[in-house]
This record gives structure tokens, C-alpha cells and sequence, in this order.
């Protein structure tokens, strides 16, 4: 009953806050600076250098918002928020918007009163196994000692495959990644298991990588995306459609480097409108018309943002996979930008 | 003639047989006079021999000097062969900064809480070491040779560095004349710090400090007329309204007057032993204060302050430090106007600074059950009023009882400073070190981050037991 109590008046006050927030692009306009709410340091997704310059895939995507909102890509700060602390950082108005690889879940959706607006990741739940124990697929891995965060949602996974499978499995506990690959490379546990991208952070800085190999099995869907506050739809499409002009400038070879001249010499009308060459699809959405001009400027395309974080070539080495273009059979797709 | 042997002297005596002195002795009484110990004597010394032997080489291969976590261990495999493992310390070289500012912390800035740091043991000294012209004059000296070394190195600007060595050369010389004068530079420590910690405007700190200075005013005229408490009352009523009201106005007139600033650092921006030390100072020396009152107050003969004090206490002392944290930094959003700017690590160091009060108040409060009556029925006996009366007879002897238990609840809040990593501040132990890690370079790295911090926290923490110790000897007036 008290607890109903407290969480009732939880929900007023949150109700009451978010009604006075309501307008987050006026907000961070007349802030001058857009606060994005980020991880507390994931390679190639957000971490800061010893110098404190915040880099990954997560953070250009920050800095292709406030390009494209107050036309300078350095006017960002970033809170780092834990995971504990994420959603109510945002939902008590401390970060503007999370793009903090949070998985897009039904219940977060509904209960946690945020929304998804675009999934800029997709991931999975993956194992990772050392070559020696002569395994080619999870499901064969009966009887294994497997490292698994505590308290996340890659627990639940892993308990309802193995169920599934009927195989049994040795849980071994592990706070934090760093833990896990510590107890993994000590050889406390036969698998590992963690989101893919994670797995293959992991498995680029072990000492001997080539003994190690990623099964092809992905147990769970885990979209990662862009997060905002529930009931600010205008600010939730700035964040949506930003993204949205990274991916139309991949599918039509826009790059940074080249978005000038394109700008100058297409043709095509709807690169024209995304470029603010001509329309006013930039003022729809309470920016400047050249905003995503702006945005594809400061950090490129999504192609070029990916690749430069955590693509082929940088030490993290992921494939495109379920993220290359629907063009080239991937799932990332963009509306037609009219 | 039979001659006799008469011994004029006295045989020196013999030393005691092999077995009864000296390491064998000491064996055969502490490792080895039962079969029990005997057996715990080998399985000790192979478990000391097995952990040698497996982390010596760790340590001996030790890597100053790489760019990344691989480039180490490509060391390590080229200079001890292949399987070898070796302890990477080359990550300190990249993240020192980070891990002794904070990432964030402007470079050119570094120098402050270098600075800071040197005058903290000044500050400190004349509290710790009163009126001791020898032990000033080692920390004194001390400090200067480490303000001259450290500041040339963080390349500090000329002004500030010349400044600052001027200023503490004047103190050297005033803690040999005038060592009592030194505890002024204690009071204006507090000020002095935060302006150069977090920057901004001089007269900001200034004016903030006058606002004591109302207080202490209006408590003098207020007290013989309407008496004490209400006077204290009445005082802090007026410093609030200074603040309040007062503060801005008059640093922006004095700003236009004359303008000396410091580039302003935001407290998101502490990170790394610089956080900790800020937290872990700031607890420890406001805790002790309001500790002392909430003790004095649960002992109180007045109803209400009793109830107000013991509900804090225990409401307090009852619930996890992590929860409170938690309480500062998120739950305190959704009742605070929005876009409200109450500053995070502000709301932290009031968190960790209650929560310590509280424990300390419950340890004093022992020490208070502990005196013997007596000394309350004397010091009423001689006619002290009350405050007199704990100031001078009750409060001394109170404290000094419990000097190891506020040092070791002094030690535990400095430990705990590494708790506010739940709440996304990058203290040295997991926010830092996590950022190592998340450093591709770096990724993987895991006993070294830890054992540095540990060392780091150990000094520190070593340092106040031992100084404990040593005040509890030099406090020492019973005969035992």
C-alpha cells in the first residue's frame, strides 16, 4: 500500500517534471550544448581518452545531433550514466537523450515511460569459446562452466537456451566485462557470453586471440538504440530523423568528405531536400534547413561512423552484418525522406 | 704444601645452550613446539614459498614503458620467452593524469590541485602537530620542496608558481616565530581551496566566508540580549540571507572593481585521487564537527533535540551508504524544479559528510557514556555553564578516548569515497580504471589498476592510523 503511495507520487512528480521539460529542443537550444546521457566507457561504443575526449560509434552519433541542432559538433557534454542509473538520469531530466547501448525492450518501452526512437545497433547475444575445447556450435556446450553478468538481461537469455536445448550449464558469476575476461582467460569458465559486439572487444585484446573463436549461434535480439523521455515527440523525431540523414547519406554515398560538393552538383531531389539545398525540411523539424548537412559534415555517414569506431580494420574488427544497409542485406533502413 | 684454589672472581656466566637462545630458540617456541604448529609452520611457509615463486616473475617483468596492453605483453614475451607473464605498468605513463586529476580536469589547470595538496599538510600541521616548531618546520619544508618540485614539472604558470612558493616560504618562516599564528592560514584554508580547486572568481569564496563573519557578529550582539542558542539562531538566519541575497550582488561589483579569476572547473569534471581526496577531506572535516553535536545532542536533557538527534542518527545509520547515493543523485532530481542545477558532487560530499557524522556521533557517544560521572558532577560543581563545561572538562577527555575509533570511522569513509563510482563519478578505483579499460589499448589490464590504487589508498590510510597512534601517545596522561 505505502509502496503503491511512493510510487504514485513518483509517477506525479515525473508526470509534472516531464510536463514542464516538454520542450527539449528549446531546451538544449537555449542551453546552447546538448547533454547526451553515456556509457561510463565502452570500447568503440563511448569511452573518454586519458585527455578526456569522448570517442565510439554512440558519441558520433551525439555529435551528428548537436551538428545538426546547434550547428557545431563540439557542443555536446557527456554524463556518464551507469547501468543502474540510466533510465533515471533521463526520466528526471539530467540528460537530454541516452544513446548508451540500452536494448529496446517491450517493458522498457511501456513501464519505464522512454522511448526508442531508432535503433542505430543491432546486436545479439553471442558465446565465445577457446578453441582447445572443440566446440563449433552453443549447443553443444552441455555440462560448460559459463561466465555470465549478474543482473542482465544476457542471464535470462542464456538460462532460457539452455532450457530450450536441454543441455545444463555451470553458471559462473561475473560482475562487469572485465571480470568475465579475467575468469574466461584464467580458464574459471569454459564460455563466455555477452552481447557480440562486447564478445568481440573481448576476444581483439586477449593475448592469443587466434585460439579463440566466437560460436555462430546469436541467442537473442538486442536493438540498441537512442532513448528519450515519453511525450516529447518533436524532440524524439530531431533525434530519429538525424540518424535516420546518416543512413540516406550512406545509401546515397554521401561522406563527409564530399558532402559540400554534393550539395552543390546533385540531382537527386531527395539528397537536395536532406541537404537543405532546396525545401524546408530542416525548418519542420525546428532546425536550420542545412542541419543535416551539418550533422553528415561533422561525422560522416553511418557507414564511415561505423567503420571508424568499430568496423573491419579498427582493433575491434565487426563485420557489417545486421547492420549494413537493407540495400546489402542488412536491416538498417531509413523512410523516405520527403 | 698443598696449595689451595681459592676463585678470587666470579666465573662470567655461560651462554645459555644452543637450543635456549637466539632463532632457534625463538623457532622452537613460536613455529615449532607442537606437532599441530609444526604442521602449520611447513603448510605456512609453502604457501608463502608457492606465492613467491608464482607472482615473482610477474613482478620482475614488469613493463614500464609501452603503448599498449599487446606491446607489453610482446615485451614480456621478448625479453623472458614465450608463456611468460609480466605486470604492464606502462598504462600509468598514458592515464596518470586521469588517474590522479580525473580525465577531465583541464591540463593547464593541473597545477591547482597540485598546489591545493601542498597546502593542505600546511593547514594541517599547526591541527596536527600544535605548536611543534621541529615538526612544522620537516612538513613545512617538506611541502615547499614539493610545491618546487611538482609545480615545475605541471609546468604551472610563472605568477601563480612564484606566488605560491613566496607564500609558502612567509608561512616557513612564521611557523618558527609565530607557530601559533600558522592556525589562521587553517581558517582560511577551507576558502582558499575551493577557490582554487573549482576556480571562478576570487571574491566569490570571500564573500562567501564574510557570510561567517555575519554570523559570528550578530551572534556576539544577539547572545547577551536574547541568549545563546537563540543568538546562534539568529545568526545563522542572517548568513543564510547573505547568501542568499547579498553574495552575487557584491562580488559582481566587486568583479568590476578588480577582477582575479582562476579558470572555472566544474565539479563533473573531478575525477581519479583528486575526487577521493576532495570527498575523503571534506567528510572527514565537517563530519567531526557535526558528529560532535549530534553525540551532545542525543545526550541532551532537552526532549525535542534528543528525538530530532537520534532519528538523524538512526535513520542515517540505518540504511546503506549506496542507497544514499543513490537518494543524492537521482531521486533528489525528481523533486528539484527542473533544470535545476544542484551540483552532483555537492550533493554527494553533503551525503558522505552525514553519514560519517552519524557513525561518529554513535562512537563519541560511547566515549561520553565512558567518562565517569564524576567529571560531569565537577564541572558542575566549579559553576561551568554547559557549553564551559564540555568544552573544557568533558569534550577532552572524550575525544581523546575515542581517537582510534574516529580514525578507523576516518579511514572507512575514505575508503568508501570509491562507492560514488555508483553514481558515475570517476573516483580511481572502478570509474578510472574502467575507463583503462574501456580504452582499446588498454582492454584487459586487470591486477595492475588495482594493486596501484590499493597502494595509493594504503598510504593514505596507513598515514592516519600511525598518526592516531602517535597522538594517543603524546595524549597520554594516565600512569598504566
Amino acid at each position: 500500500m505505502k509502496k503503491s503511495v511512493f510510487f504514485g507520487a513518483l509517477a506525479a512528480t515525473t508526470l509534472v517534471s516531464g510536463l514542464a521539460m516538454a520542450g527539449t529542443l528549446d531546451d538544449v537550444k537555449a542551453r546552447g550544448e546538448l547533454i547526451c546521457g553515456s556509457n561510463t566507457g565502452l570500447t568503440g561504443f563511448g569511452a573518454p581518452d586519458a585527455s578526456g575526449n569522448w570517442s565510439g560509434f554512440d558519441v558520433d552519433l551525439c555529435r551528428a545531433l548537436a551538428a545538426a541542432i546547434l550547428g557545431d559538433a563540439s557542443k555536446v557534454k557527456f554524463v556518464p550514466t551507469t547501468g543502474e542509473t540510466r533510465f533515471t538520469a533521463l526520466q528526471s531530466g539530467e540528460v537530454d537523450l541516452l544513446v548508451r547501448n540500452s536494448t529496446w525492450t517491450a517493458s522498457r518501452d511501456s513501464e519505464l515511460a522512454l522511448d526508442f526512437v531508432a535503433v542505430n545497433y543491432y546486436d545479439g547475444q553471442g558465446f565465445m569459446v577457446n578453441k582447445a575445447l572443440g566446440v563449433s556450435s552453443a549447443k553443444e556446450l552441455d555440462g560448460a562452466t559459463v561466465c555470465i553478468q549478474t543482473g542482465t538481461t544476457t542471464e535470462l537469455n542464456l538460462a532460457d537456451f539452455f532450457k530450450e536445448n536441454n543441455i545444463s550449464y555451470q553458471p559462473v558469476n561475473v560482475a562487469d566485462d572485465a571480470e568475465a575476461q579475467r575468469q574466461y582467460t584464467a580458464g574459471a569458465c569454459d564460455a563466455f557470453t555477452t552481447d557480440a559486439s562486447g564478445l568481440a572487444a573481448t576476444r581483439a585484446t586477449l593475448p592469443d586471440a587466434e585460439n579463440h573463436v566466437i560460436l555462430p549461434e546469436i541467442i537473442s535480439k538486442e536493438p540498441l538504440g537512442p532513448v528519450v523521455r515519453n511525450g516529447d515527440s518533436a524532440w524524439g523525431d530531431v533525434v530519429r530523423w538525424t540518424y535516420y540523414a546518416l543512413l540516406i547519406a550512406e545509401e546515397k554515398g554521401i561522406t563527409a568528405a564530399n558532402v559540400e560538393e554534393v550539395a552543390t552538383s546533385t540531382a537527386d531531389e531527395e539528397v537536395k531536400r536532406l541537404l537543405g539545398v532546396s525545401g524546408e525540411m530542416g525548418a519542420k523539424f525546428g532546425l536550420d534547413n542545412a542541419a543535416f548537412k551539418n550533422a553528415i559534415l561533422a561525422v560522416g555517414n553511418y557507414g564511415e561512423i561505423f567503420s571508424r569506431n568499430i568496423g573491419e580494420g579498427t582493433s575491434i574488427n565487426l563485420a557489417r552484418g545486421l547492420n549494413a544497409l537493407w540495400t546489402q542485406g542488412g536491416l538498417q533502413y531509413a523512410p523516405p525522406f520527403r | 704444601m698443598a696449595q689451595s684454589f681459592n676463585r678470587t672472581e666470579m666465573l662470567p656466566a655461560l651462554p645459555p645452550p644452543i637450543s635456549q637462545r637466539g632463532a632457534v630458540k625463538w623457532m622452537n617456541e613460536n613455529l615449532l613446539s607442537s606437532p599441530l604448529n609444526i604442521f602449520l609452520t611447513v603448510v605456512g611457509f609453502a604457501a608463502i614459498v608457492l606465492i613467491i615463486v608464482s607472482a615473482f616473475p610477474w613482478w620482475a617483468n614488469s613493463v614500464w614503458n609501452a603503448g599498449s596492453l599487446k606491446e607489453c605483453r610482446d615485451i614480456v614475451t621478448a625479453s623472458a620467452g614465450e608463456g611468460a607473464s609480466g605486470a604492464c605498468w606502462a598504462y600509468l605513463r598514458v592515464w596518470w593524469g586521469a588517474v590522479i586529476f580525473g580525465h577531465q580536469y583541464p591540463v593547464d589547470e593541473r597545477w591547482r590541485p597540485i598546489l591545493t595538496f601542498g597546502l593542505l599538510f600546511v593547514a594541517l600541521a599547526p591541527v596536527l602537530f600544535a605548536g611543534q616548531k621541529r615538526s612544522l618546520l620537516i612538513i613545512l619544508g617538506a611541502v615547499a620542496a614539493y610545491s618546487l618540485l611538482t609545480l615545475s614539472l605541471a609546468a604551472a604558470p610563472a605568477v601563480p608558481f612564484v606566488l605560491a612558493l613566496l607564500g609558502i616560504a612567509a608561512l616557513l618562516v612564521l611557523s618558527q616565530v609565530q607557530p601559533a599564528k600558522l592556525l589562521w592560514f587553517t581558517l582560511a584554508f577551507p576558502p582558499l581551496c575551493f577557490w582554487l580547486l573549482w576556480g571562478g572568481s576570487i571574491w566569490t569564496p570571500i564573500v562567501a566566508m564574510a557570510g561567517f563573519a555575519v554570523l559570528y557578529f550578530v551572534f556576539r550582539a544577539a547572545s547577551p540580549v536574547i541568549g545563546l542558542a537563540p543568538a546562534a539562531g539568529a545568526g545563522l538566519v542572517a548568513a543564510v540571507l547573505w547568501w542568499l541575497f547579498a553574495q552575487g550582488p557584491i562580488v559582481e561589483n566587486l568583479d568590476a572593481i578588480l577582477r582575479v579569476e582562476l579558470l572555472f572547473v566544474p565539479s563533473d569534471e573531478f575525477g581519479g585521487f583528486l575526487l577521493s581526496t576532495v570527498i575523503g577531506i571534506t567528510g572527514i572535516t565537517f563530519s567531526l564537527p557535526i558528529g560532535i553535536l549530534l553525540a551532545l545532542g542525543r545526550q541532551s536533557d532537552m526532549p525535542i533535540v534528543k528525538m530530532l538527534c537520534v532519528i538523524f542518527i538512526e535513520a542515517i545509520r540505518g540504511v546503506p551508504l549506496i542507497t544514499l547515493l543513490f537518494v543524492a543523485a537521482f531521486v533528489l532530481g525528481f523533486f528539484l524544479p527542473p533544470n535545476s542545477n544542484f551540483d552532483l558532487l555537492l550533493r554527494v560530499l553533503i551525503l558522505v559528510t552525514v553519514f560519517s557524522a552519524a557513525y561518529l556521533a554513535e562512537v563519541l557517544r560511547g566515549s561520553l557514556a565512558a567518562l565517569p560521572r564524576g567529571q560531569y558532577e565537577a564541572a558542575d560543581a566549579l559553576g561551568l555553564d554547559y557549553w564551559r563545561a564540555q568544552r573544557l572538562i568533558i569534550l577532552p577527555q572524550a575525544l581523546k578516548i575515542s581517537i582510534p575509533a574516529i580514525v578507523s570511522s576516518f579511514i572507512g569513509l575514505f575508503k568508501d569515497t570509491t562507492l560514488v563510482t555508483i553514481v558515475a563519478l570517476y573516483e580511481p578505483l572502478k570509474g578510472i580504471t574502467g575507463l583503462v579499460r574501456a580504452d582499446v589499448n588498454w582492454k584487459g589490464i586487470y591486477w595492475e589498476p588495482y594493486i596501484f590504487v590499493g597502494t595509493i589508498f594504503f598510504v593514505f590510510c596507513f598515514g592516519m592510523s600511525r598518526y592516531s597512534k602517535y597522538l594517543e601517545g603524546k595524549l597520554k596522561t594516565d600512569h598504566r
